[in-house]
């Protein structure tokens, strides 16, 4: 059942088209990723969902509710956790948790939320002595305290160390776990890989591809390569012997294979015949990095 | 709680952790008095004044001017520091109304002016013997609409200001002309009457007058609480119209 429902989107800044037509739907219980480079529109797109933007032309949808319309209780039904806000430096945690619990109709108890999320001991802190991590984490409690349908986040952990980053993965999806729907924006494909059941890669305001993130990976030619040092001198050419191969050349002391199907084997049985070991084997494979380049012909921190 | 007074306790705890806002707004009225009153023939009868002292005539005018710190300082300043650090924002997408958040704001500031008009009320008369408010309703009315007045020009100039800084400055420029006209250079009775007509049309002005009247057992005028009533009304309308989240 869809949750989330975006149909044409349209919006324009002055001469500037940001989106062009935007449309996806976003399923109950799903975590959903908005993938794009900077200024493809993915913010703008979260914000007309929020309501914070109104689209110059499309609809939403979130939860049967027109955000343009029903404004109040769109607030009650989606949390969202903003790229730009912040609270009063001098305010603490417990007091930013009880002050924001008195906006819902029915909030979720917040002394379990901070458990979850790690903030206990911080409770009695002031937001301006938590570290990034820690801010970030109680932005998440709030967008969650109205104990949200649909909870929307927008660049989670960008600025955050690798640890952070990894630990706020898991507690999304515990998030999910309690039936909460998340549509997330990011532009690290490792997140879209590790946490997005499926991804809507949108560029220059247009969704280029909607898939799994397996499905945008296998989009793309298959080809896999292998790099290797091999430990005595062997010609390339004996290598596009085996039928899986399709180039080999050297690459300094280094060989470098590509291929499609059971290359690594094929290589490997080709070495035995020729008493060669590979030293230093490194088999690379296509990443949604390289899907993404294919789908919008750059990087993405391009 | 509901959210108007759960939003007025936190501003109001928040207020008390910045020890410098709470010395220019909380500790300047008191002081001021206590420096004029220590002045001894600020305690002696003037015949230009009608008879009365320097000290009785100022104490009415620090009151109004406890108001305007407020309204035209901490106000604007923290409401457009807010908006411009993202607090608005992230409070736009709870349920939280504007009227609720600029309720917030204005009951904090009507209850911290109150215990400064208390207690330059108490020191004027405990230390000074300046008479207490003879026609109380009266003078509890004029405060009142004094400080709706100058608390809407308060949000107006938040709503307009382009940062946090630009606020201060504004409110800044605009207390400066506010207190002269309220007669804290010269007394209003000492005004030629230009000065005068003028400083009856501003709201600090009219504060004081209406406030003075009722000091001294009148009724307020009615020129002044439509000049008071006036402000209130365009200034909150512009504000409400002008408001921002971001």
């Amino acid at each position: 059942m869809a949750i989330i429902e975006v149909a044409g989107l349209v919006k324009h800044y002055g001469d500037h088209t940001v989106l062009n037509g935007v449309s996806f739907t976003v399923d109950q219980g799903e975590i959903f990723g908005i993938l794009g480079p900077n200024g493809a529109g993915k913010t703008t797109t979260v914000e007309c969902i929020e309501g914070l933007r109104v689209p110059d032309a499309g609809s939403v949808r979130v939860c049967d509710i027109d955000p343009r319309r029903d404004d109040d209780e769109l607030r009650q039904l989606l949390g969202a956790q903003l790229q730009t806000s912040a609270l009063p430096d001098k305010l603490t945690v417990r007091e930013a948790l009880e002050l924001y619990s008195s906006f819902y109709r029915d909030p979720a108890d917040w002394r379990e939320l901070i458990e979850v999320l790690r903030l206990t001991d911080k409770a009695d802190a002031q937001f301006r002595r938590l570290s990034g991590g820690q801010q970030q984490r109680l932005s998440i409690a709030l967008a969650l305290l109205g104990a949200p349908r649909v909870a929307v986040l927008d660049e989670l952990t960008t600025g955050l160390d690798p640890q952070a980053r990894r630990d706020t993965w898991d507690l999304i999806e515990r998030i999910r776990d309690r039936g909460v729907t998340i549509l997330m924006v990011t532009h690290f494909m490792a997140e879209a890989e590790r946490l997005c059941d499926r991804l809507a890669v949108i560029d220059s305001g247009r969704v280029v591809a909607l898939d799994t993130p397996a499905g945008l990976v296998a989009r793309v030619d298959g080809e896999q390569r292998i790099r290797f040092r091999p430990s005595a001198p062997l010609d390339p050419a004996a290598l596009t012997v085996a039928p899986e191969v399709t180039t080999a050349m050297s690459a300094g002391e280094q060989l470098v294979v590509t291929g499609v199907g059971n290359l690594l084997l094929a290589v490997t049985t080709v070495l035995s015949q020729h008493h060669v070991v590979a030293e230093d084997l490194r088999v690379e494979q296509t990443s949604l990095d390289d899907a993404f380049v294919a789908l919008t012909g750059r990087s993405i921190e391009s | 709680m509901s959210a108007l007074y759960r939003l007025a306790a936190v501003e109001t705890k928040l207020f008390f952790r910045e020890p410098m806002s709470v010395f220019f707004t909380l500790g300047i009225p008191p002081l001021l008095l206590v420096i004029l009153g220590v002045i001894p023939s600020f305690r002696e009868p003037v015949a230009n004044l009608a008879d009365s002292r320097v000290i009785d005539v100022y104490t009415p005018i620090i009151v109004a001017l406890s108001i305007a710190l407020f309204a035209f300082t901490g106000l604007p300043q923290q409401f457009a520091t807010y908006r411009e650090k993202g607090v608005l924002r992230r409070m736009r997408i709870t349920p939280v109304k504007p009227r609720i958040l600029l309720g917030a704001q204005l009951l904090m500031c009507a209850l911290l002016s109150t215990v400064t008009m208390l207690a330059v009320l108490a020191i004027a008369r405990v230390a000074f013997d300046v008479a207490l408010p003879e026609q109380l309703p009266g003078f509890l009315g004029a405060y009142l609409l004094s400080a709706l007045a100058m608390l809407a020009i308060g949000l107006l100039v938040a709503a307009w200001a382009p940062s946090g800084k630009g606020a201060g400055a504004i409110g800044t420029v605009l207390l400066f002309p506010s207190m002269f006209f309220a007669g804290l250079w010269i007394p209003r009775a000492s005004m030629n009457d230009v000065l005068r007509t003028i400083s009856d049309l501003t709201p600090l002005g009219a504060a004081v007058q209406s406030l003075q009247d009722t000091t001294t057992g009148q009724l307020p005028q009615l020129l002044h609480l439509t000049v008071l009533l006036a402000w209130t009304v365009l200034a909150a309308g512009l504000a409400a119209r002008y408001f921002r989240w971001e």
